[in-house]
């Protein structure tokens, strides 16, 4: 518990070492919004006719959880390319403080993001309609879809172990996930079975239910990944971090070896 | 306490084809300086990741202060320290940073962390560049700072992979004189290194590393012993002596000496150094030849490893034998 910390601290430090990074980083959806709200948003048509906005919003912040998969995973990219990691294996460090520091930092930086989003949201007239509570699961949620995202950069870090090679892997990954998910465009709108992927998407799931839980259009068509979006919400992150985090920890202690 | 810190046997570790370490035995006594000498790709930075619990070994066994490596690598963890053959510290963190996070996650308290970083960083001199990026620090500086991140809790054990590879003479010295005191403070060291120079200096035993497997061990002197005896060496000021001097060494020593017209030099391989040089002295000043210089010479290590392993050694050990000099 105390070396997750020590970690953590490690990584916040990064942090504020390379203020020119975070900077660019916190850009990146603040021009997501901008772009998709002003550009693209006059000549998009919603099915249920609600302000496009409205509906963007809730994409962008589940797509700023996605985009962090490249920060993660060159972080730990650096690292496993590097002796240090070497140096906390042969320490009397818990195994897993290395990974659990990586994930904490990046909740914390998460948490972060979504204040910047929160606030940028309101600035271009988003807001959410059914109270600070729900507000605030809606938060929960996009947190939630973070640390699974988190935990896939971690593993992919450890085993690609070069953050160029990791930079250049994730946007043919991340892409298509945003492309074809509800983040931009209501899946009714794409052919079916584009549309049936569409809405199976983790992504879409996170979305749909912070649309929901934010009382923002586009709740999404009748299928049943749509009707049952909060549970598809909870399940998709509990479920990758299932499968990714003792994965990467297995990848961990394997390193080098 | 145990005789002996460090204990392998018949230790394996296999890459596809290649055996990296191909049956390693190795005893170190508490206390002392072993060092695990050998050439590129030999196996020595296999053998010090394999102690140090970051790979696991195919077969044999190894126990460092009692615990098996394999087993109880928590036990072993607690009592190593280890500078790897590459630089093991956080690049984006200032000196002091990484000296206080490695401190953190050895237990101490903040108070103690801090302090003990500033110690270190006076002590390998870097109090000056403590606050800058260690992705900053030349090569030199960053050694000194891996130096110094393995002794933060001082460690009963430490490894240490080509501690001085890329210093200058006098950081080379710097880690000589720290490896010294730390073993007078009863650390155990192993040490591996392709400066013959080094393991010369520092090590109390030598086991010399050859494709994964000891091809000899023993003190400096031994494995010089065992190539056999000493040499007298005469360098004389006249070329036109040298043969004179050639015929008066080979009567008084009964052997066939060597000459090298390039340097001047007769030399000897003689049985006891010491008779020798006395009377080929005597004879050569009975004979009136002025000479340069006379002495005796041990062989180098150099000469002992090229006989073990049929090999010359790397070069850039060889020429870091002439800095070292
Ligand atoms: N991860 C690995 N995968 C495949 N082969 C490896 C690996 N690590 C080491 N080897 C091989 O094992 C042998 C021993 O390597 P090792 O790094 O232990 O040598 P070394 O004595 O430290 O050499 P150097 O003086 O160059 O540091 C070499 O033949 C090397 O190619
Ligand atoms: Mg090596």
């Amino acid at each position: 518990m105390a070396d997750g910390l020590t970690m953590t601290r490690r990584n916040m430090a990064h942090l504020v070492r390379t203020p020119e990074e975070v900077a660019l980083y916190f850009l990146l959806p603040i021009m997501f919004v901008l772009v998709f709200g002003y550009v693209f948003g006059s000549g998009m048509a919603l099915p249920d006719g609600g302000d496009y906005r409205e509906f963007l919003l809730p994409g962008v912040f589940a797509m700023t959880m996605l985009y962090g998969l490249g920060a993660t995973g060159s972080a730990v990219a650096v690292d496993a390319g590097r002796g240090v990691i070497d140096r906390f294996r042969s320490m009397p460090v818990a195994r897993s403080a290395l990974l659990t520091g990586r994930s904490t930092a990046d909740l914390l930086r998460a948490l972060l993001e979504t204040s910047v989003l929160l606030v940028c949201g309101l600035l271009v007239g988003w807001e959410w309609h059914r109270g600070v509570g729900r507000a605030l699961a809606a938060v929960a949620l996009v947190l939630a879809l973070r640390v699974a995202i988190t935990w896939i950069g971690i593993y992919l870090g450890l085993v690609v172990r070069d953050p160029d090679t990791v930079g250049m892997i994730v946007f043919p990954l991340a892409f298509p996930l945003t492309a074809v998910s509800n983040v931009f465009t209501a899946p009714e709108l794409m052919p079916d079975w584009l549309g049936t992927v569409a809405e199976w998407n983790p992504l879409s799931a996170t979305v749909t239910a912070i649309r929901e839980l934010f009382g923002n259009p586009g709740l999404g068509g009748g299928g049943w990944a749509s009707d049952n979006a909060l549970l598809l919400a909870i399940g998709w992150p509990v479920l990758l971090t299932a499968i990714f985090a003792p994965l990467s920890v297995r990848t961990y202690q394997k390193q080098g070896d | 306490m145990a005789e002996h810190a460090i204990v392998t046997e018949g230790l394996r570790k296999r890459y596809r084809d290649t055996y990296a370490l191909d049956g390693v035995d190795l005893a170190v006594r508490t206390g002392t300086v072993h060092g695990l000498l050998g050439p590129n790709g030999a196996g020595k930075t296999t053998a010090v990741r394999a102690l140090a619990t970051l790979l696991r070994y195919d077969a044999g066994r190894a126990e460092i202060r009692g615990f098996d490596v394999a087993r109880q690598p928590e036990e072993v963890r607690e009592r190593i320290g280890l500078t790897g053959q590459y630089a093991a510290v956080d690049e984006q963190l200032s000196g002091r940073q990484n000296l206080v996070m490695f401190g953190r996650l050895h237990k101490l308290g903040r108070a103690a962390a801090k302090r003990r970083a500033d110690e270190l960083l006076e002590r390998f001199r870097l109090t000056e560049a403590a606050g800058k990026n260690a992705g900053a620090y030349s090569g030199g500086m960053r050694r000194r700072l891996d130096l110094a991140a393995s002794l933060v809790r001082s460690p009963e054990v430490l490894f240490l992979d080509e501690p001085t590879t890329g210093l200058d003479p006098r950081s080379r010295n710097d880690v000589w004189d720290t490896i010294r005191s730390l073993v007078k403070g009863g650390t155990t060291v192993l040490l591996t290194t392709q400066y013959l120079e080094e393991a010369d200096q520092l090590a109390d035993r030598i086991s010399v590393i050859d494709a994964g497997r000891v091809v000899a061990e023993g003190t400096a002197d031994e494995l010089k012993a065992t190539i056999g005896a000493d040499r007298v060496e005469v360098v004389v000021r006249d070329a036109a002596d040298l043969f004179g001097v050639a015929a008066l060494i080979s009567r008084v020593c009964g052997v066939e000496p060597e000459t090298d017209q390039d340097t001047r030099r007769v030399s000897a391989l003689v049985a006891d150094r010491v008779t020798a040089l006395t009377e080929v002295v005597r004879a050569l000043h009975a004979a009136g030849v002025v000479v340069e210089d006379i002495g005796t010479r041990r062989p180098t290590l150099d000469e002992a490893f090229l006989r073990l392993t049929g090999r010359r050694t790397a070069e850039k050990s060889v020429s870091a034998t002439g800095v070292a000099r």
